[in-house]
């Protein structure tokens, strides 16, 4: 492998030892049919360092009980690494307090929440929301049902045929009557990177609160909710190198306590009579039930895992791959990539002439070669773009360009073997 | 790698998935349905015309998929063309079987040739996830059959 030899120095001189980062994960020594695994499917899950396997192992064998409830030693040691992990996550999306930060089973969980709680509550008949044409339906159909059953309007946002996100169509479509703006923050197919300070600034230029589904501009660049001044933000941690089924969501405070509780159970209360319930303060409110303890510490285990490479370092190593695996896909005769869009993270999707995404998956995956195929959630985009279905490469901060190598040698072989 | 990969795409599922038989729409269909793989997005239409005696007259399809569904599609329009729908029904079934290497079923339905046929696609077998490529075809002209308006392989 030539990374090292092709890493760019970085700023501190510190450089990027991906072969060090590669042996943290131990399933990326595994073989699949008799071929190493090389793992492309970063933006549909991450796999996961040692540290993050360590640190839910760790919770089990030594600090686990339910969590605010126990006065017992366990039950403290559980409380505080889980409430760590809540810091964690608040200084790495840059949060102003910890009780911003709710976990969630996953992201589509957190946007639900947002349109069970603030979109039940605020929003009226013939109010608009504002999402855009490449959102995972994880960020389309909440809003739809809430559309539904509100009677509310909802538009979406268009991409041009690169993929790149076109501010002045968004801006037209926002009203006195836009009461969400609800945008990825960098699309899962296309990689597309929206301006997200512009698109928050805008929004509340019309009152209207905003937004971000980062399930992917979490993992490949550094998020500072704060800076880009938005309502919501929600990430999950799944591919965030972190633990399944725990995610995140931010919101600002004030409307965290205005907003009413998601589920009713218990965490979530103050007190509790048989005639009403009184709510807890944040974060509780918004936690019924035993949460996703061991998970919720995996994901601070995983944040202090990137954050200790550095997300700039990451997101420089990534963006080296997209440009190199960019131009060796572009030599290859019949394939087209969606999504050209100028700031895009390493998230390529394309087609291939005589080759049907499924052929495609199928027989890379024969050489190692784990990309998806599909519609990757995001069906309204492939309508877009005018196909059903696209093969997706997603690179992850082990993937080095010897992975790059092994994509563009399989897709050459698909296309001979179908000649 | 490859013997695995051959065996899922023998040459004339290459053939079909290439050149698709009666890949176009039957004008005086006497039903239709459309069949959805939503874990894909792959889609079809299947266009059936049946006579008084049950018979298959003319049968076609369109729609977009992979060379196995589509390869499938083509080869089931040549096997049940001619056929009654129980005929039809019943090497679906046989089909299903093998597809899933599932055997219990009685084949007497079927002609030698006709299971040589279906057998190309057996290989899917080897390939878990792409069995539902090969049994949409079947499932969209089984709903066709009776008389339903969409198939789904997640049904």
């Amino acid at each position: 492998m030539s990374d090292s030899a092709h890493a760019k120095p970085m700023a501190n001189s510190m450089v990027y030892d991906v072969l060090r980062y590669r042996n943290e994960f131990p399933i990326l020594s595994e073989q699949v049919h008799g071929k190493p695994l090389i793992f492309l499917d970063n933006a549909a899950s991450a796999q996961k360092p040692q540290q993050v396997i360590d640190a839910v192992r760790y919770v089990y064998e030594h600090e686990y009980a339910n969590v605010h409830r126990g006065v017992h030693y366990m039950s403290e040691k559980a409380t505080e690494a889980y409430e760590g992990a809540r810091g964690k996550v608040q200084r790495f999306i840059n949060a102003e307090h910890e009780h911003e930060v709710i976990f969630t089973r996953n992201a589509t969980e957190a946007v639900n929440m947002v349109a069970g709680t603030f979109g039940r509550k605020f929003l009226e008949p013939g109010d608009e929301i504002v999402i855009s044409i490449m959102e995972h339906h994880a960020n389309i159909v909440p809003w739809q049902m809430l559309r539904d059953e509100k009677g509310l309007v909802l538009k979406a946002a268009p991409v041009s045929d690169d993929g790149e996100f076109l501010l002045d169509d968004f801006k037209k479509l926002l009203t006195q009557r836009t009461k969400l703006v609800a945008m990825t923050h960098t699309s899962n197919v296309l990689g597309t990177v929206t301006p997200a300070g512009e698109i928050a600034r805008l929004a509340h230029s019309v009152g209207a609160k905003v937004l971000f589904d980062g399930s992917q501009a979490a993992v490949h660049s550094p998020v500072d909710v704060q800076a880009i001044d938005c309502d919501f933000y929600v990430i999950t941690g799944h591919k965030l190198y972190g633990p399944s089924g725990v995610g995140v969501l931010y919101g600002k405070e004030e409307l965290l306590n205005a907003m009413p509780p998601y589920l009713g159970g218990g965490e979530m209360i103050s007190k509790v009579t048989l005639a009403e319930s009184t709510w807890a303060g944040l974060p509780n409110k918004f936690e019924a039930g035993t949460p996703m303890i061991a998970q919720a510490i995996g994901l601070g285990a995983a944040i202090d895992y990137i954050l200790a490479i550095g997300m700039d370092r990451i997101a420089a190593h990534e963006q080296d791959l997209l440009g190199y695996t960019t131009q060796k896909l572009t030599s290859i005769p019949g394939l087209k990539i969606y999504g050209t869009a100028p700031n895009k993270a390493a998230v390529i999707s394309f087609s291939m002439e005589n080759a049907h995404p499924h052929d495609i998956a199928t027989i890379i995956d024969r050489g190692g070669v784990a990309c998806r195929a599909g519609h990757h959630c995001a069906q309204p985009l492939m309508d877009r773009m005018g196909v059903t279905a696209m093969t997706r490469a997603s690179f992850g901060l082990y993937n080095t360009r010897a992975d790059a190598d092994a994509l563009v040698e399989t897709l050459e072989f698909t296309q001979e073997f179908l000649g | 790698m490859l013997d695995d990969l051959r065996e899922l795409y023998q040459e004339v599922i290459l053939d079909h998935g290439k050149s698709p038989r009666n890949f176009r729409d039957v004008e005086d269909a006497t039903s239709h349905a459309h069949g959805a793989n939503p874990l894909c997005g792959d889609q079809l239409v299947v266009y059936l015309k049946v006579d008084t005696e049950k018979r298959i007259e003319d049968v076609s399809f369109v729609g977009n998929g992979c060379a196995i569904s589509v390869a499938s599609a083509s080869m089931m329009t040549e096997l049940v063309k001619g056929r009654t729908v129980d005929e039809a029904k019943a090497m679906f079934t046989r089909f299903h079987e093998m597809c899933t290497g599932d055997n219990s079923s009685d084949d007497s339905t079927l002609l030698g040739d006709d299971l040589e046929k279906l057998n190309v696609l057996s290989g899917v077998r080897a390939f878990p996830v792409r069995v539902k490529c090969a049994t949409l075809p079947w499932h969209t002209l089984s709903a066709a059959i009776d008389g339903k308006d969409e198939a789904t392989t997640e049904a």
